[in-house]
């Protein structure tokens, strides 16, 4: 029968929501506080984010000695 | 009979108004704690300035678009599989190739590193995801010591090692995600809630512990715990196909592009979506994701053949890049943050710093 399927499934439903419903949430200021914090305390080790220059990024084209 | 359908349809009744309550109650509780956006909470934060990021190497050499690519912990090497079957590990200083292998299957969609460096796996139309190992040989043929490790009942999407060489994680187009342990080929924990092909997957930071995130083609962001293989939390506010999806590296949220043409940062602790990257402009889906290694940055790879770079925290675009000739349809941030990879449709990966 379908139906016993379907009281199954709705069962996975019910307890899926119950555990979802017994998180602990913070609030977006402060979660958002954290994040903010996160970039900003690691921004000078961000080699993207600060512009590493030649001398010590791999990428970036290296200066050529000239031998005259 | 009678009596036992009426018992059952009254069972399912009262199931799905438990549920609606549920559902209401986690609304109201979510709307509670939404006392701000994130870009009000970075107004002060200076501006980022300009951007010059260029392309600084382009790896050629694949028959047909590049699907997939990662890096090597070496912070040189990089793995890029392709529609045409073949996966290539690439000495991305010198655009050398190092290895080349040609897979049973076309379609190649997923490919991975191993931790170690020693090893890379790969998979796609095959249904599999396979190992193999890397050796120096000249006389080793690759493709005789590949080993079969997972097996999936539709295409595999992504997969990756987790912290050894031992594990890896898969996200299949038959809905499920799973976790294989290499040596033996056997499944050791099995992921399903997604209501349709899963087409991504990140694992979160070592240091935030045994969680992954997936996303798919039902548009949910779903977070797992690897141990139980239980959803521990689900998103739903993409309008399409989540593409990819990335941990911010403090492990505390992950950014996710889709279809629908945005790119969003879920926060975990905060239980909701916290920022929407996108313009009217763009219209196009984001296939790729990543994160600069601080964070501040995110990058995402578009349909419309250009690279957005987006202030995370301000929610605007700080830089668009063009480049590639078609497609952009995966991205990364090299381990050290030094520069990012792309591969495109294009048959091409270009290296960004």
């Amino acid at each position: 029968i379908s139906g016993s399927s379907s009281v199954a499934s709705m069962k996975k439903v019910v307890q899926q929501l119950q555990l979802e419903a017994g998180l602990n949430s913070v609030k977006v200021s402060q979660a958002a506080a954290d994040l903010k914090q996160f970039s900003l305390q690691n921004a000078q080790h961000d080699p993207l984010l600060t512009g590493v220059s030649s001398s010590t990024n791999p990428f970036r084209p290296q200066k050529v000695c000239s031998f005259l | 009979m009678a009596t036992e359908a009426l018992h059952e349809n009254e069972t399912l009744a009262s199931l799905k108004s438990e549920a609606e309550n549920l559902k209401g109650k986690l609304e109201e509780e979510r709307a509670k704690l939404h006392d701000v956006e994130l870009h009000q909470v970075a107004e002060r934060v200076e501006a980022l300035g300009q951007f010059v990021m260029k392309t600084r190497r382009t790896l050629k050499g694949h028959g047909n678009k590049v699907l997939c690519m990662d890096w090597c912990k070496d912070k040189r090497r990089i793995v890029s599989s392709s529609q045409d079957g073949k996966v290539i590990v690439w000495d991305s200083f010198t655009t050398n190739k190092e290895h080349a292998v040609t897979m049973p299957c076309t379609w190649v969609m997923a490919c991975a590193y191993a931790p170690s460096g020693c090893a890379i796996a790969c998979g796609g139309l095959d249904n599999k995801c396979s190992v193999y190992p890397l050796t120096f040989d000249k006389n080793e043929n690759m493709a005789a010591k590949k080993k079969s490790v997972a097996m999936h009942t539709n295409y595999l999407s992504a997969c990756s090692f987790t912290n050894s060489d031992m594990q890896i994680l898969t996200a299949s187009g038959d809905g499920t995600c799973a976790l294989w342990d290499v040596e033996s080929g056997q499944l050791l924990q099995s992921f399903h809630g997604h209501g349709a092909d899963v087409l991504c997957l990140d694992l979160a930071p070592s240091e935030t512990g045994n969680t992954f995130v997936s996303g798919g083609c039902d548009k949910k962001a779903m977070v797992w715990d690897m141990r139980s293989g239980q959803c521990v939390q689900a998103f739903e506010t993409h309008e399409s196909d989540i593409n990819s999806v990335r941990y911010y590296p403090s492990g505390d949220a992950f950014a996710s592009g889709s279809d629908d043409a945005t790119c969003r940062l879920y926060d975990l602790r905060a239980d909701r979506e916290v920022a929407i990257y996108s313009k009217e402009s763009i219209i196009f889906g984001a296939s790729s994701v990543d994160f600069s290694l601080s964070g501040r940055l995110l990058f995402a790879g578009y349909n419309d053949y250009t690279i957005n770079v987006w202030d995370v925290l301000k929610g605007s675009r700080v830089s668009i890049l063009f480049g590639h000739e078609n497609r952009v349809s995966t991205l990364r941030v090299s381990p050290d943050g030094t520069a990012f990879c792309s591969g495109s449709w294009d048959h091409t990966l270009r290296v960004w710093a």
